[in-house]
């Protein structure tokens, strides 16, 4: 254990002084990288703004459960004790047809309903999910309008299903574009490491010589595609949040005159520690690759 | 213990380069290997590394076939055997402690032991105190030195060296096989290819003589 762990740390360091060899190449790698992985991992946290700020401006969506007219307290009881055992439900408050009745003639419409014998309203429930999600609405709608004395459910997911739709979009748009730039990440890897190959190829044949194995003389490669594609990680990083922080004022001026309050936010710790690993991941893919192709023959 | 039986090497084209040559090396012999350029030394020499591998026949050392032995397993065998190549192979990015330090550092010998033994064999090769020099700066005898440090600094039980003294000046050369020669007192077999048995005649080597790869003389 000792042993590969020194054996670890040298191909580590090897690599290292590899990076620090040829500084300006580093950083020109370390950019290209960067600013490829900026482009998804800024696309990513756009959809994820977005989202919020949708979620901010419309509020929760909701389902309203109308019962018929001829429903007594008996029958909301029965409906209340349905919604409770729902699991997929965050909250609920019963609309009794004379609340109703009285918030419509709050609105204005005072005159119109005076000339109304009785009261036309009927009770209802407004429903809160725990879910935004489009499918699980429609499904519990579907459920709801099969229980006795309900007489009409209404749906305001709408906007949730166009939003949904439109986020989808943006996902698969972000993620076909993470798609190909990581595929170029990793050719940009795969080609720095032939060229590492090529200018190693002595040491790398009086190493073979000396009795070096085959993980010997790879793992400095792994880790230098690695550490290149955890510095490119690091740009975008670098790069996604000089973008927020430059698009949050004018961001912030925009939702305050649609009367929201709203807050760009960059990548938290998590998706910034995503975006880094998944870079050195593609880095120690392009290093594989590239050592598989360079080193069979060598 | 080398032990070649009816060992033949063809290359691709037809070449023969050693037609069914056999013989045998004792523990702690010191075997000069001479013949022309094109006899088939260096092919011989790069049977026992398994650098190359016979066409037909059997290559035993230490009573293991490396004729046959899985390429996984050959870094393994190397690092059982002191190789000195007729260029001394050195990385030139590399200071002389560290071109020493190499054959250590790919056994993952623990540092500080390494680097005391790397001490040890620039001492027997006469460079004490020169590590930090970088190898372009040293002269010809002085690289193949290296190279021999390099060769002995993982303690092997056998040297084998090809033409160590080819481009030295008589002097350089001299001392080169004087290194070989101690080496071997010191109880390491040693397998050297030269132009120039003389360089070992004072300590009457045993003699393997190739000629259009075949084994002429065993003396």
């Amino acid at each position: 254990m000792s042993n590969w762990l020194y054996l670890h740390r040298r191909a580590i360091a090897q690599a290292l002084g590899r990076l620090a060899g040829q500084p300006l190449g580093t950083l020109l790698s370390a950019l290209v990288m960067g600013i490829a992985l900026s482009l998804p991992a800024g696309g990513y946290l756009l959809l994820d703004n977005i989202a919020s700020l949708a979620r901010g401006v419309s509020g929760t969506p909701e389902i309203s459960v109308f019962l018929d007219t001829g429903a007594g307290a008996a029958d909301a009881s029965a409906i209340e004790k349905r919604l409770k055992a729902e699991p997929q439900l965050a909250s609920f408050r019963f609309v009794p047809r004379d609340e109703a009745l009285g918030q419509l003639e709050r609105t204005g419409l005072g005159d119109v309903l005076g000339g109304l014998s009785a009261n036309p309203l009927p009770d209802a429930f407004v429903v809160s999910l725990r879910t935004e999600d489009p499918a699980v609405f429609e499904a519990l709608s579907a459920q709801m309008k099969a229980w006795p004395r309900v007489a009409h459910v209404q749906l305001d997911s709408g906007w949730v299903k166009r939003l949904h739709a439109l986020l989808g979009l943006g996902r698969s748009a972000v993620l076909m574009l993470a798609g190909l730039l990581g595929f170029a990440l990793v050719i940009v890897t795969f080609n720095t490491i032939r060229l590492q190959i090529l200018t190693q190829r002595t040491e790398i044949q009086v190493s073979r010589l000396l009795g070096a194995t085959d993980p010997f003389i790879r793992r400095p490669f792994y880790w230098f595609g690695g550490l290149q594609g955890m510095l490119g990680g690091l740009v975008a990083l670098g790069a996604v949040w000089l973008g927020v922080m430059a698009l949050a004022a004018p961001v912030a001026t925009l939702a305050e005159s649609y009367g929201a309050v709203f807050a760009l936010s960059g990548p938290r710790w998590p998706e910034s520690t995503a975006i880094v690993l998944f870079a050195a991941f593609l880095g120690w893919v392009g290093a594989e690759l590239s050592v598989r192709r360079h080193l069979a023959t060598d | 213990m080398i032990v070649f039986e009816e060992v033949a090497k063809r290359y691709a084209g037809g070449y023969t380069a050693l037609a069914g040559v056999s013989f045998e090396i004792r523990h702690g012999e010191l075997v000069v290997l001479s013949g022309h350029s094109g006899a088939g030394k260096s092919t011989l020499l790069k049977l026992i590394p398994a650098i190359e591998r016979p066409t037909a026949g059997t290559v035993r050392i230490n009573g293991q076939d490396v004729s046959r032995l899985p390429k996984r397993a050959v870094p393994y065998l190397r690092r059982n055997l002191g190789l000195v190549l007729q260029e001394s192979r050195l990385l030139f990015d590399r200071s002389v402690f560290d071109n020493v330090m190499l054959p250590l550092a790919i056994t993952g010998h623990p540092p500080g032991d390494a680097t005391k033994r790397v001490a040890a064999a620039l001492d027997k090769v006469g460079l004490s105190g020169r590590g930090k020099e970088m190898p372009i700066g040293l002269s010809g005898g002085e690289q193949q030195r290296v190279a021999i440090a390099r060769a002995i600094v993982n303690r092997p039980s056998i040297l084998i060296a090809d033409e160590p003294t080819a481009h030295l000046d008589p002097d350089s050369a001299a001392e080169i096989a004087a290194l070989f020669k101690s080496f071997n007192r010191a109880g390491v077999t040693v397998l050297v290819s030269t132009h120039d048995a003389s360089l070992f005649a004072e300590s009457q080597p045993r003699r393997l003589t190739l000629a259009k790869g075949l084994l002429t003389e065993t003396v």
